[in-house]
């Protein structure tokens, strides 16, 4: 009640009070208007025209002015407006191209006044002159703006649009003489309403039909358009080109727009289409609505403010057949709902992470990002009132910055460069891969390169599987478990890249330093067991010293074989245990095992033994007998991010795997991968890779804009034909400006001039000149 | 399979660059002549034509021919020719081109020749070649008017090649739908070879209930559109996209669906209104073996003019010499009384209710509505026709064009859901609404907006539309028996269109005008389909 008297007080004689209320209309409301007292509104559609009575409580029906037994469609009105001068005075926009004004005054119960039947075309908009009590201002869709003297019967000036429809047409509130228009193309143009022959000014607004505009009821300057772009925006018109200097996108197609009494940045919108509610804007924070009114169930088709100086009553019309008097204290305010945190990743990896502050002051530990705290001060008022400003809300950003090296896609782009995807036969190829990504510390990649390697190539033939051997499973157990063990740990803590998972554990550590002794000191190793190529490799990439206990000191090499089958079969299974085993590894038992002296190796002998239990399998297994376990395994790595190694495998394996994997999968991953390695410039591997891929849509990659179109270093000209001559001036046009020989291979020239030649003249000559060799004034420039 | 790959080979000839369409040819030329050699002995031996390598050859034939008479392209015409013949010099049967010229209607000399248009429109022929392999006849009857044939290629190419919704295959296989409705075989030839080209299943071919459940749900509202779109609710929406758990369809495929449908029903409109020839490489088009018409081709039939007839229109002119300007006069008038003649509300919506009574004794040939609703198959013809509007007025209220109109309402819609094509759409109608050369026949400066509008809004008011601020009795003014005979037809049952009806109406009028008569009809058809499509949707989402 306290604000209440507050308006009264700023109001003076009259009084409004209310609250939010609607009343049910009988048909569909095309637009609304208020008398000057704010105590009456005039609703007008189609099928109605009544007058309602603002009460304390409710709206009342004061007057139908659809009188007569005839309908007539001068009754059909587009718009309607009251008189701001005089009380009884209102005038409709007719469908049908009629200007109508009634006259309450009337003591019969028709109140029709004058007719003017001049439009050709629907009338839009009818708009009173603020000031003068008989003036008025039509547009209609025929193109042409009239202005009647209601004392006259007939129209005293009209204005041509040159057949473009008039959408709106409104007096300007400070300009005496000034009105503006808006059109249906997007042009908004400026008239003197003393001089009919031409506009005053004119500027495209929007694209698309300007459905309505505004004058700021203070401001002499502004003019608020909305359009069917979606737009709202506010137009400072003092300079001498109307500069466009607050824009508002809404969601739809706006359709009135209002300024907000009293308040200098507030406006109020409603749309055409598909959208129902009323939105007020600060036009200065255009990204989300200061206040919103959700009422109507149909597209709102009338919004205007009670009072010329009350911005807390906002009255509106709909097709829903309601008219509802909306209490600003009542509005939804989507800002609360609004999430005030927010996250995203930055290019290199970087996170930033905006919270509410009072979230962050209670989490200690975060400090906040310099400059990301500000406050947007809005309003000046001595005592601002709660419900008028935007809420604050001062979010803390924070930055996560990986640190560079651990960022880094070095191995990436090493991987890229060094790996073999043709041209070698299979098993080179994965033993070569297998190498690279050794090299690169990524023993998991290395290891699955040999295990494809063991599991496609010809099985070596050799029936001797002895269960004896059972000592390779406990390996291959610990191997896998070896292998899951960082990649558990990856998805832990995903910014940070593999080469960090040496120094997380101190178990994992230990074993990668065996990993690099060995590597060095039984280099011999190697060879002998690529000749059989079985699974003895894995366990020696990461467990040398158990490797050499049996395959060295114990068994000959060529019983490895058999070996190679078993292990296959443990392979199967384990993309279904990693979880459950790295929670084993901690508390299972230390069961004392062949190799002492890797103390974290030990748990491993415990789940190999539960391994050996498992059933035993054929040692003739096809190649085939993989795939669905190979196609686990590159959706895996593929939905880790690590394309890569999806692609590859998917090249290297050519046949074997393809029909496995669904083409739509393939051309994703190839897509995914093809990017990547041209985000990181690797133009030439992706050419690789578009070239050996099997899908029809990666390969035609490389057949598209494969034109370049250049132009003769003589003549300037466009070559058009093919060959070295151009067709216009005969000259060779591909010579080396510097040794002017023919240039046939790596030809480079500059963009700009045309000129260039053998790649290595070019180079020497720009390491000492910067202008063209070919003499022709142009600084060159190559990237 | 072989066709498959010789259609991959026509594509460098829409190449820009003369040097790669010389290459291609030169491997097309190859091609055919490898294939005429490999052929003769087969034929000498078994002289059977319907061999498959055979027709394979009469396939490449045809498109050769096709080139030589439409490519925009100078040189590939000259090849084309020049390699036809060479390979009947050497004995082989060679297609020739069945009729004369790109419309029945209209006699070839008056249609631009490929070989003779300006830059502008050459340039449209190119981008239109490029993007299509082909240039149809459709482009080249309207290319009397290359401004709005832009336009209108513009829209279709996007509508059926870019981003949009639906898959290539079901875009066409909706083109196929919505032209069969009209059993215009011209539009159903084009695009059962389109819709081949993209991987169509053949299968679909055979009839709706082949195609997925998906497209079969679309019937309805297709044959709804084409004849009575007034008749379509929000339920017929609700249903396509809530009933049907996994055959439903999101809103921005039915709009894309839907602009598709309205598009093609309109097209089938113009295609007979302008009685478009069959595609040189089309069946029906070229005469190549005995001149028997193929399951699709039922345009001969159903206009019952196969022939070129030349009519003397001598007789004709003089009795009707004046007619023109009895047009103008009547128009002159109307324009000036109009501000004295003041006609009272009940006596406008009386016009506007005779205007839509008389529009429906217009056809002479009575439609009955048969119960049989179901079309099972896309090409079979079914009894649900075009029903006059008037006859069940009493449950359909009027169309009121200002409570939802294209510009306000339908554009928002369409942009929303499905953006780029409201603003192409929004192009196009206003280019076929404004466009006029202020000529009407031989007479200069005239202001045709008038007659325009007329035209236009007698159309909208055959579906029920109405516009408060038009005095429908310009309507009887302006447009006569014989031209609104041939508005109706067109418009509603346009497979009836007969050529005597297109020389009955205007004659004075030269061909490009009528032509002109027939772009508006069809864009006036497709804005009022869309708008009662549009506006189910708008009262589903609300």
């Amino acid at each position: 009640m306290e604000k209440m008297s507050r308006v009264t007080t700023a109001l003076g004689s009259s009084s409004i009070t209310g609250r939010t209320m609607f009343c049910h209309l009988d048909a569909p409301a095309n637009a609304i208007s208020v008398c000057r007292d704010a105590a009456q509104v005039v609703v007008a559609g189609r099928n109605i025209f009544k007058i309602y009575a603002l009460e304390e409580e409710q709206f009342v029906e004061k007057l139908n002015l659809r009188v007569g037994r005839k309908p007539s469609l001068n009754f059909s009105c587009a718009d309607v407006m009251w008189h701001q001068m005089e009380e009884n005075l209102l005038a409709t926009a007719a469908t049908n191209g009629a200007v109508v004004t009634w006259n309450l005054g009337k003591p019969s119960r028709n109140k029709q006044d004058q007719l003017f039947t001049e439009h050709k075309r629907t009338v839009n908009k009818v708009c009173f002159h603020p000031t003068e009590a008989y003036m008025l201002l039509s547009g209609s869709q025929d193109g042409f703006m009239k202005c009647f003297d209601l004392r006259k019967k007939e129209s005293v000036s009209t204005f041509s649009g040159q057949s473009e429809s008039v959408r709106d047409v409104q007096f300007s509130m400070k300009d005496y003489f000034t009105f503006a228009a808006s059109f249906e193309n997007g042009n908004v143009q400026l008239w003197d309403i003393r001089r009919p022959d031409r506009y005053e000014r004119m500027f495209t607004a929007h694209t698309g039909p300007v459905f309505c505009c505004d004058w700021h009821p203070d401001d002499r300057g502004w003019l608020a358009t909305g359009g069917r772009d979606k737009m709202v925006k506010v137009w400072d018109m003092t300079t001498n080109r109307a500069k466009e200097i607050y824009c508002v996108q809404t969601i739809a197609s706006v359709a009135r727009v209002k300024w907000r009494p009293e308040k200098k940045f507030h406006l109020a919108t409603c749309s055409m289409m598909v959208d129902h509610n009323i939105y007020v804007w600060d036009i200065r924070r255009p990204f989300i609505p200061f206040a919103t009114f959700e009422e109507h169930k149909d597209v709102t088709t009338g919004i205007v403010w009670r009072h010329q100086h009350d911005p807390q009553y906002l009255l509106s019309g709909s097709k829903d057949s309601t008219l509802y008097q909306h209490m600003f204290k009542d509005a939804t305010r989507p800002v609360d709902k609004a999430n005030p945190e927010g996250l995203c990743f930055g290019l290199m990896g970087d996170l930033a992470f905006a919270v509410n502050e009072s979230l962050v002051s209670s989490d200690g530990g975060r400090k906040p990002y310099p400059g990301g705290d500000r406050r947007y001060p809005f309003f000046s008022f001595k005592k601002p009132n709660p419900t008028e400003q935007f809420a604050h809300v001062s979010s803390a950003l924070s930055v996560f910055e990986t640190d560079l090296d651990s960022s880094r896609m070095d191995w990436f782009v090493k991987t890229a460069q060094l790996y073999l995807l043709s041209g070698k036969p299979f098993t080179e190829l994965c033993d070569h891969n297998a190498t690279v990504a050794r090299e690169l510390k990524r023993p998991q990649v290395s290891t699955t390169w040999t295990m494809l390697r063991i599991m496609f190539s010809d099985p070596a033939p050799g029936p001797n599987h002895s269960l004896s051997k059972l000592g390779g499973l406990p390996l291959m157990n610990s191997f896998s478990m070896k292998e899951m063990g960082p990649e558990s740990r990856l998805e832990r803590c995903k910014g940070e890249s593999r080469q960090d998972n040496i120094h997380l554990e101190p178990g994992n550590s230990h074993i990668s330093n065996n990993n690099e002794e060995n590597e060095e000191t039984e280099g011999s190793d190697g060879p002998t067991e690529y000749m059989f190529g079985d699974a003895e490799l894995d366990d020696d990439d990461l467990y040398p010293l158990e490797h050499d206990n049996q395959t060295v000191a114990e068994e000959p090499m060529y019983t490895l074989p058999p070996e190679a089958f078993q292990l296959r079969h443990e392979i199967i299974d384990n993309p279904s245990v990693p979880e459950h085993l790295q929670q084993d590894k901690a508390d299972s038992p230390h069961v004392s095992g062949n190799e002492a002296e890797v103390a974290c190796l030990t748990p491993i002998e415990s789940f190999s033994l539960i391994s050996i239990s498992q059933p035993l399998y054929s040692p003739h297994l096809h190649a085939n007998f993989f795939c669905p376990i190979v196609r686990e395994m590159l959706s895996h790595y593929a939905e880790r991010g690590d394309v890569q190694m999806a692609v590859s495998v998917l090249i290297v394996l050519g046949e074997k795997i393809r029909k496995e994997i669904d083409d739509l999968t393939q051309e994703h991953w190839y897509m995914s991968y093809i990017d990547l390695l041209q985000r990181f410039e690797l133009w030439n591997v992706s050419n690789e890779v578009i070239k050996l891929s099997t899908c029809s849509a990666i390969t035609c990659l490389n057949q598209t804009s494969t034109t370049l179109h250049i132009n003769c270093s003589n003549c300037k000209r466009p070559m058009s034909n093919k060959g070295w001559i151009c067709d216009r001036c005969r000259q060779c046009a591909s010579a080396c400006a510097v040794c002017h020989h023919v240039v046939k291979g790596l030809f480079v020239w500059c963009q700009g001039c045309s000129h260039g030649g053998h790649l290595e003249h070019i180079m020497n000559w720009l390491k000492n000149n910067s202008h063209c060799p070919a003499g022709c004034g142009h600084l060159c420039e190559y990237t | 399979m072989q066709h498959q790959e010789s259609l991959g080979r026509w594509d460098g000839l829409g190449s820009r660059d003369a040097s790669s369409r010389a290459e291609a040819m030169e491997f097309i030329c190859q091609e055919v002549m490898r294939k005429v050699e490999a052929i003769e002995p087969i034929k000498a031996a078994t002289p059977a034509p319907g061999s498959s390598s055979n027709s394979d050859l009469n396939d490449i034939l045809v498109h050769l021919l096709m080139l030589s008479r439409r490519c925009p392209f100078e040189d590939v015409r000259g090849r084309c020719t020049q390699l036809l013949r060479d390979i009947q010099d050497l004995g082989i049967r060679i297609p020739r081109p069945l009729g004369s010229g790109p419309s029945r209607f209209i006699p070839e000399k008056e249609i631009l020749q490929v070989s003779k248009v300006d830059a502008s429109t050459q340039a449209i022929f190119e981008d239109a070649f490029a993007a299509l392999h082909r240039l149809d006849n459709i482009s080249l009857v309207m290319s009397f008017h290359p401004q709005y044939l832009g336009s209108f290629l513009r829209t279709q190419h996007y509508l059926l090649q870019m981003d949009g919704p639906l898959p290539l295959h079901y875009r066409h296989y909706i083109c196929i739908m919505a032209a069969a409705r009209h059993q215009c075989s011209y539009l159903v030839n084009l695009h059962v070879n389109d819709f081949l080209h993209v991987g169509g299943n053949t299968k679909w071919l055979n009839g709706l209930n082949e195609a997925p459940q998906k497209l079969q749900q679309l019937g309805e509202i297709n044959k709804i559109l084409a004849h009575r779109p007034w008749l379509l609710t929000k339920e017929h929406i609700e249903q396509r996209l809530l009933k049907a758990e996994e055959h439903s369809w999101s809103l921005a495929e039915l709009i894309h669906a839907l602009v598709l449908l309205t598009h093609y029903h309109s097209l089938s409109s113009f295609t007979f209104g302008c009685g478009i020839m069959p595609e040189i490489n089309c069946d029906g088009g070229h005469t190549f073996r005995p001149p028997s018409v193929s399951q699709y081709c039922v345009c001969d039939i159903a206009n019952g003019n196969g022939h070129a007839n030349h009519h003397n229109d001598l007789l004709g002119n003089q009795e009707m010499c004046g007619e023109v300007e009895e047009l103008m006069e009547r128009m002159k008038q109307l324009q000036e009384c109009r501000d004295d003649e003041e006609a009272s509300q009940e006596e406008m919506a009386t016009r506007f209710e005779r205007e839509k009574t008389e529009s429906m004794l217009v056809v002479t040939e009575d439609e009955e509505c048969v119960p049989s609703r179901d079309i099972s198959r896309h090409f079979e013809d079914t009894s649900y026709g075009y029903q006059d509007f008037s006859r069940r007025g009493e449950q359909v209220p009027t169309f009121r064009a200002q409570d939802y109109s294209w510009e306000d309402h339908g554009f928002s819609l369409v942009n929303r859901l499905y953006p780029d094509v409201g603003q192409m759409l929004d192009e196009k109608f206003q280019m076929a609404y404004n466009l006029t050369y202020n000529t009407m026949a031989t007479h200069k400066d005239v202001d045709t907006s008038m007659l325009r509008r007329a035209i236009w809004n007698y159309i909208h008011c055959m579906f029920g539309i109405r516009y408060d601020d038009y005095d429908y009795g310009e309507i009887n003014q302006l447009l006569d028996r014989s031209f609104k005979i041939y508005i109706k037809t067109m418009v509603c049952s346009p497979e009836k269109t007969t050529k005597r009806m297109y020389e009955s109406f205007w004659r004075q009028f030269q061909h490009s005008e009528k032509v002109h008569v027939n772009l508006l009809l069809m864009e006036a058809r497709m804005q009022a389909e869309l708008l009662y499509a549009l506006r189910a949707i708008t009262r589903y989402m609300t």
